[in-house]
């Protein structure tokens, strides 16, 4: 089976984001990079798929800034055979990052048998490419999934839908699987593995060598901005077993009179 | 004045409660609403109440449950037919995944899950946040039409819609296509109640409840004030709840207009998932736990005393 993973790098979820002066994104230099959390569960998958049908490859594919190659380099620490990075900034739109990864994945030169993605990245939290990707290139895809089991031909997946339901699929492959948490529990890369991947073949590719220009672009973002601050609310102290009871009630009382929400 | 279709999605009588705050703010458009499946005349009077001029219900073989291609591929052809500049939904389970398709089948873009929005005469311009709500930006859509939106719950409100009249019922019938991922079977969740993504109440625990079993006490907050309970993601990593019930950057973002948080320090990630809770509660032992910053009203003490109580003062409160 041919393989493919999709990767995005962003911000550590610790990160103090601060927009630029100019408010066209947020300021990147002193950012700590990682693979978007929900990516590890589709390079996981991929490794254990590939692991279930011998002779398999699990390629990754990301768009974004070369500045940093994390994301790349802890796939392929983790397992996978070899990497293509489209160089571009880090704030392309949704379609113009799945229309590169179709490029480039046309430019590996293997027809993808299972595409593999998180179900949405952390940064712009759009929640869109792996349907977008998956249009574009006719093929069936299940979003947000946290089942996977099936041959080189046919899988059964569960998505997750509101208050934790399940919606179980059958698909055909070649298809497109979003994964979400819970799906596996992605394993660490190993320190052989982390020597391993500086040897293995990263190819980086242009926007211009996968077809994407300034024309594919659908959404423009400006004007970033930090969200108001709260003014300070009011603190009580429960602590003392005489006073706990007299405080709830206070609280409860300006839940309905003040803040009028009950 | 924008032709706008929004589509919603039905439950037993009614339609999604993120589509009447949708219909409330495109006031002075013509607008336009679908769903696949027959829509029941009560929902029916009131999308018209929040400005609805047409009410479809889309019909066609295949389209029963739930499937990404045969919804794309029905709601596609019936745009098309329609001519509509914009095309709305709520950020539901089934609009977060439905729309990014049928806008990339008109090589659209498509502005995920805004919180606030105006149409300029009839541009769109919306502001949504971003890096789970720790910044927000303004979002533009540009290229081809109909440009497509997805608009979280909650974050509108209900506006009634001063032009709204009666509403024309039609059926259409639309074609599912090929479909290649098909729904075999659902798997219901432990809770019945809204999901954490449109309840207008949470109730969230943290690493300081210990284990699963102490979820319990806040259940029991959950059903005298109708909330949703949620948990951090210490609590979800610890194994004391689902990662469904996770709020949080790698969890779910959520608006509601109560948020109690037990036992919950606050971590950045999960201060950025709750901050748009219109008034916050939290319990915590430690007087300078972050949560408090980001608190209306903090109480400084131990969880499971001051739930029980709190329990018994909304009873009292409510009447229960």
């Amino acid at each position: 089976m041919n393989i493919f993973v999709c990767v995005k790098q962003v911000p550590d979820t610790e990160t103090k984001i601060v927009p630029t002066a100019d408010a066209t994104f947020i300021e990147t230099s002193s950012i700590k990079w990682i693979m978007n959390p929900y990516d590890e569960f589709a390079v996981e998958q991929a490794l254990l798929v590939q692991a279930a049908n011998a002779g398999s490859t699990v390629t990754v594919v990301r768009v974004g800034s070369s500045k940093d190659t994390e994301a790349l380099r802890t796939a392929m620490a983790m397992g996978a055979d070899d990497a293509f990075l489209v160089e571009a900034q880090d704030n392309l739109d949704s379609y113009m990052i799945a229309k590169a990864l179709k490029g480039a994945i046309a430019k590996s030169g293997k027809t993808p048998d299972l595409i593999l993605t998180g179900k949405q990245a952390i940064d712009d939290d759009c929640l869109q490419v792996p349907q977008i990707l998956a249009t574009m290139l006719n093929m069936p895809s299940v979003s947000v999934v946290v089942g996977y089991e099936g041959s080189a031909t046919d899988v059964t997946v569960k998505r997750e839908i509101e208050g934790g339901a399940l919606e179980v699929y059958g698909v055909k492959l070649p298809a497109l699987i979003a994964c979400n948490k819970g799906i596996n529990t992605p394993r660490y890369a190993s320190l052989p593995g982390i020597m391993k991947a500086k040897k293995k073949p990263l190819t980086t590719l242009s926007l211009a060598d996968v077809g994407v220009s300034d024309a594919d672009k659908r959404v423009k973002y400006s004007s970033f901005q930090l969200p108001p601050e709260k003014p300070p609310g009011k603190k009580f102290d429960a602590t003392d077993a005489g006073k706990m009871n007299g405080v709830v009630k206070e609280v409860v009382g300006l839940l309905r009179t003040e803040a009028k929400v009950l | 004045m924008a032709k706008i279709l929004v589509f919603t999605e039905l439950h037993g009588t009614h339609v999604k409660g993120v589509t009447l705050e949708i219909l409330g703010r495109l006031a002075g458009h013509n607008v336009e609403v679908a769903a696949i499946g027959a829509i029941p005349s009560d929902a029916v009077s009131e999308l018209a109440k929040f400005g609805a001029a047409k009410v479809h219900s889309l019909k066609g073989a295949n389209l029963e449950k739930y499937s990404p291609e045969g919804y794309a591929n029905a709601l596609k052809g019936f745009i098309s037919a329609g001519s509509f500049d914009y095309v709305f939904s709520g950020a539901t389970s089934v609009g977060k995944d439905l729309l990014p398709r049928v806008a990339t089948m008109f090589d659209a873009g498509m502005a995920s899950e805004v919180t606030n929005f105006v149409m300029e005469g009839d541009h769109f311009a919306g502001t949504r946040p971003l890096f789970a709500g720790k910044c927000f930006a303004k979002v533009e859509l540009t290229g081809p039409k109909p440009h497509f939106v997805t608009v979280r719950p909650n974050a509108l409100g209900l506006n009634a819609n001063p032009t709204a009249g009666a509403a024309a019922a039609s059926e259409a019938s639309v074609d599912a296509g090929a479909i290649r991922a098909m729904i075999k079977d659902i798997v219901k969740g432990a809770s019945e109640k809204l999901d954490l993504t449109e309840a207008n109440i949470i109730v969230s625990g943290g690493r300081a409840m210990k284990e699963a079993a102490n979820f319990k006490i806040l259940d029991e907050m959950a059903s005298v004030i109708g909330a949703t309970v949620g948990a951090s993601r210490a609590a979800v990593d610890s194994g004391f709840a689902p990662h469904a019930m996770q709020v949080g950057q790698t969890g779910k973002t959520v608006a509601p207009t109560l948020y109690i948080a037990c036992g919950i320090s606050g971590a950045i990630q999960h201060l950025a998932g709750m901050r748009t809770s219109k008034v916050i509660v939290a319990i915590n032992t430690d007087p300078d736990a972050p949560i408090f910053t980001k608190a209306d009203y903090g109480i400084v003490g131990d969880l499971f005393t001051i739930v029980p109580i709190m329990t018994q003062e909304f009873k009292a409160l409510l009447g229960k």
